[in-house]
């Protein structure tokens, strides 16, 4: 088990000193094992938005007592793969009337602050790619980036669905980012700190789960709403607006946004981990094995919510935004801030 | 420095994958032709009036609440880590500066700006 | 020349350049993109100088926040034509004006700094909390009441301009 503990920390350390032998200098190494960590940054978006699609069509398959994928592969499980391959043959239809650079660019863009995002994970014991020391923050930064390019692809298209659809998808985001970044504060408050490092360090005893259970639901719904998923999937929602600011995509830049949008599914989840559920901290496994575990079922849950409930309606959930779940947690920092005075 | 370097690496990598996807599929992918193809999508009819239509104020009033709130939020970060060891008089301060926000908040509520009709 | 001067330089010019073309576009949505890139350029330049948490603020609200401003601001007129949205008008003289009182303000500005190189600081947002805590304690409250008669301003107005359409 102690090798398998490790077994990251202990190749990035041979990286490491088989860069000094060959006498790199420092900002080479960590230049170097920056690249390293983002190749595999990408690795893990590549393979969990493959996983990640075939699991949610076979849990949505069950909730709705059908067997989903079942054709390629042993129980299906090679048709994501093939569903890839497929996608890379769609030909990229540049309808006349877009405004072509933004047009073309926007999936790029929206994919970027994906990547960006992952930086801060802690995928187990000292397994963060850039511990950042205002870390969270930094977080909460890079995920307000990724509206600029729904607006630019919405705009673009010059067509009107794109445009109520990444016209919602705006409003949307503003109304859940409030609640998010408040629900996060109650954490930041009992840790005094916005390392990732530390945040998880401090929860070696107890997961902030126990001590900030209304944080943890706060930041469930605001990131579900986030993800743009069901019920929250206003700015896509496929049977008014067809296919909100994606209508006029087709081929890999369609697939771009779709492979993104898992990414940030990915995060959402791996987050809720990393603040509430203790992140890396767990007996007897390695700590990545208990990290992807941990995720792995806050992913389930926000599948299970997406294939449950109804879509609901943007005055509702603008309300349910700005009225109940700001409130809350502004009352959630008070008490916090309260208790954690008065102890 | 190392920081900064992490983050471009990340950003440039980001940046260099849809690329690269896009560049793979640009070689594999067919292109054929065809007027239609290049129409605006609108449900088979041919589009009809303007794209860029006026929207409604409620949007702009919502956007105006976010960044008030936008900007409190990057005020309570670096109170919510050191309240601990500021004392009382740090975190009277901050109470003081959210209830002052949270008079604009009410109004803004009472105001209808909160209202999407 | 070293990797932060070329970094250095890079920024500068993505900043420049972006707000160039903001001006010297003719459609108003790319000008509010260019002036995004300037934006988040600008955030670069602060990251290179290790200025993390001012990194951050500048994505976070001009990135995101008062982008969303504009683009709804953009989105509540009218037009048809996309394509001379942001023309130049006969203020042109009269921006070059405030434009080169501004400039000289920022030289004098520069020209009377003491310029020195920067430590590295392992946490800046401790210091700026107890530098907003302890010694500005008054400007801190006042930031407050600014922001509470900003948005009250703002919805008196937009409620006008709505019950006047």
């Amino acid at each position: 088990m102690g090798a398998l503990q490790n077994l990251f920390v202990n190749l990035a350390l041979f990286f490491r000193e088989s860069m000094v032998n060959i006498g790199f200098s420092q900002l080479g190494i960590e230049a170097t094992m920056d690249l390293v960590a983002g190749i595999g940054v990408l690795a893990v978006i590549a393979i969990s938005a493959l996983v990640l699609i075939y699991v949610e069509r076979k849990v949505a398959g069950f909730i709705q007592v059908r067997l989903g994928p079942n054709r390629v592969g042993p129980k299906g499980t090679c048709q994501t793969v093939a569903d890839a391959l497929k996608l890379v043959g769609k030909e990229d239809i540049i309808p006349d009337r877009v405004d072509k650079v933004p047009f073309m660019i926007a999936p790029i863009l929206f994919f970027a602050p994906a990547v960006l995002a992952f930086a801060i994970i802690p995928f187990g014991e000292n397994m963060i790619p850039i511990d950042m020391n205002i870390g969270i923050f930094y977080f909460i930064a890079v995920c307000s980036l990724s509206t600029i390019p729904i607006i630019m692809a919405g705009w673009s298209s010059n067509n009107k669905y794109s445009l109520l659809g990444a016209m919602r998808s705006l409003a949307q985001s503003l109304s859940y980012e409030i609640p998010l970044v408040f629900s996060i504060l109650g954490v930041v408050m009992i840790t005094g700190s916005l390392q990732m490092s530390d945040i998880v360090a401090a929860q070696s005893d107890m997961w902030f789960i126990v001590t900030q259970p209304i944080a943890f639901l706060i930041y469930l719904i605001a990131g579900a709403a986030e993800t743009n998923r069901p019920p929250f999937d206003l700015p896509e929602g496929e049977s008014e607006l067809v296919a909100g600011y994606m209508t006029e995509y087709s081929g890999m830049r369609w697939a771009l946004f779709f492979l993104a949008e898992y990414a940030h599914l990915f995060i959402v989840s791996a987050m809720a981990t990393t603040l509430f559920l203790g992140g890396w901290h767990g007996p007897i496994l390695p700590s990545y094995i208990w990290f992807l575990l941990k995720t792995g079922f806050m992913i389930f849950i926000l599948i299970w919510v997406r294939w449950t409930f109804p879509r609901i309606r943007i005055d509702q959930l603008l309300s349910l935004g700005w009225k109940f779940l700001l409130p809350l947690s502004l009352l959630n920092i008070l008490i916090t801030g309260v208790v954690l005075y008065i102890i | 420095m190392y920081e900064f370097n992490g983050i471009v690496i990340f950003f440039i990598l980001g940046l260099l994958m849809p690329i690269g996807a896009l560049i793979g599929a640009y070689i594999l992918a067919p292109t054929k032709s065809s007027p239609q193809k290049y129409l605006t999508y609108e449900c088979g009819l041919d589009t009809r009036g303007e794209t860029w239509v006026q929207f409604k104020i409620c949007y702009f009033l919502y956007a105006l609440v976010f960044l008030v709130f936008d900007v409190e939020t990057i005020f309570l970060y670096p109170w919510a880590v050191t309240f601990q060891q500021l004392g009382t008089f740090a975190f009277v301060e901050m109470f003081i500066f959210i209830a002052i926000l949270i008079i604009g908040f009410v109004y803004a509520w009472k105001e209808g700006a909160l209202e999407w009709f | 020349m070293g990797l932060e001067a070329i970094s250095f330089l890079v920024l500068a010019i993505i900043t420049l350049s972006s707000a160039l073309a903001l001006v010297l576009s003719r459609n108003i949505v790319h000008s509010a993109l260019f002036l995004i890139l300037s934006f988040v350029g600008v955030a670069g330049l602060y990251l290179l100088m290790q200025a993390n948490f001012l990194a951050a603020v500048q994505i976070l609200v001009y990135g995101g926040a008062i982008a969303i401003i504009l683009v709804f601001g953009v989105m509540l007129t009218q037009r048809e034509d996309m394509s001379s949205t942001n023309l130049f008008n006969k203020q042109k003289g009269l921006a070059l004006l405030v434009a080169s009182v501004l400039l000289m303000v920022i030289s004098r500005v520069i020209w009377l700094t003491k310029w020195g190189s920067i430590t590295t600081i392992k946490t800046t947002v401790h210091n700026i909390a107890t530098v907003m805590l302890q010694q500005y304690v008054l400007p801190f409250e006042i930031v407050a009441i600014l922001l509470l008669v900003a948005m009250i301003g703002a919805i008196v107005l937009a409620k006008k301009v709505e019950k006047a359409s």
